[in-house]
């Protein structure tokens, strides 16, 4: 019962995925398309959870620990990059 | 020798918490705790050399269960009050528009460096303020979304939290 | 329970589209950091948070196997804490140092300090 209601859920979470990435095609500047990547990581791993739990499948959960790290670390790796740049 | 100890404690720690529900021995199976024994001892060798790579003086202070529990109190009680109120606060000038930003600076005057971390972080996550940069001083530099005096005294900007920290770190 | 469950969902849902909004509706890199790290990080302690409980309550209904789905949802929340913060901060600086100005700032301590 509670399992349509979460893929709901995961729906919503999808359409904001995509207003996310709006922002990353429109920005002006690169740091702006890096905090739309960032929102849309953050929404993708509580996506992954939502489904985790309306599928009942505990694998999607630890996919959503890889893709948090994963995440992460490609952000401080962008975050690093643009700064050498200049 | 001691930190390897530690590190890997804490590294097969985390491995078991993973692998927990895997098969019958309480909740693990039995090639579970073995590669968890062979990951966790690789884990704690690694992070010892980046550690040492990195110039990180590590110290025993925080072993401590009583910081840990300061921790989880800091944690659940001013920490989580103060995100909810940034939260209202930021959601009102979403739908308002009402902003006058800048870049200000303040100096907690925190010993270790695990402190301005964990005070860096909890400034991101509160009321109008975002942590930009730090110099060597260990003075940050905060992005303020409503400016309320150029020269801000550091109650203005993060309320309680480096009296807390102090309480947990130092 | 299951109230609470839909309640915390909902909160989260909630929070997590502001965040999203605040990307449209700011003006520069750091008030849309702003927006963006606080409210994604405070919708999804919630959505977490309902999911916990929603393991929990699996736990109580005797399929005890769904344990798992509440620890590891709870590993998910402490490195999004550790994480998230640490990430706006890295952008933020790299912000700065690329040479991006925030947009009708009041005060810029930073600008004197970076020579």
């Amino acid at each position: 019962m509670i399992s349509f209601e979460l893929m709901v859920l995961a729906a919503a979470l999808a359409g904001l995925m995509i207003a996310s990435i709006a922002r990353a095609f429109l920005g002006p500047t690169t740091p702006d398309r890096l905090v739309a990547l960032d929102t849309t990581n953050t929404l993708v791993t509580a996506g992954l959870v939502v489904l985790g739990a309306a599928f009942k499948a505990v694998i999607y959960i630890d996919v959503a620990i890889v893709y948090a790290m994963l995440a992460f670390v490609s952000t401080l790796f962008i975050s690093k990059y643009l700064e050498d740049k200049k | 020798m001691a930190i390897l100890a530690i590190a890997f404690i804490f590294a097969f720690l985390f491995y078991l918490a993973l692998t927990a529900g895997s098969g019958n021995l309480l909740f693990w199976s039995i090639e579970e705790l073995v590669f968890g024994l062979v990951f966790a001892y690789l884990a704690a060798i690694l992070s010892v050399r980046l550690f040492k790579a990195a110039g990180v003086k590590p110290s025993a202070k925080m072993l401590s269960p009583k910081r840990w529990l300061l921790f989880f109190v800091y944690l659940i009680g001013p920490f989580f009050l103060e995100l909810t109120k940034a939260n209202i606060d930021v959601a009102k000038r979403v739908v308002t528009k009402k902003i006058k930003p800048g870049i200000v600076k303040i100096s907690p005057g925190l010993k270790t460096d695990f402190g301005t971390t964990l005070l860096a972080n909890s400034i991101t996550l509160t009321p109008g303020t975002l942590t930009v940069d730090i110099n060597k001083k260990k003075e940050l530099f905060v992005h303020w979304i409503w400016v309320e005096s150029k020269h801000p005294k550091i109650e203005q900007v993060c309320s309680s939290f480096p009296k807390w920290i102090r309480r947990i770190t130092e | 329970m299951i109230f609470v469950i839909y309640t915390l969902l909902t909160i989260g849902l909630l929070f997590q589209g502001l965040g999203v909004l605040a990307l449209h509706r700011f003006p520069d890199v750091y008030t849309r950091l702003h927006g963006a790290t606080k409210c994604t990080t405070f919708g999804s302690i919630f959505i977490y948070l309902a999911i916990i409980l929603y393991g929990i309550q699996l736990v109580l209904e005797g399929q005890p196997q769904f344990g798992v789905l509440s620890v590891h949802t709870l590993i998910v929340l402490a490195l999004l804490l550790a994480t998230n913060p640490t990430g706006a901060h890295a952008i933020a600086r790299s912000a700065y140092r690329s040479g991006v100005k925030p947009k009708n700032a009041v005060v810029d301590d930073l600008k004197g300090e970076m020579k």
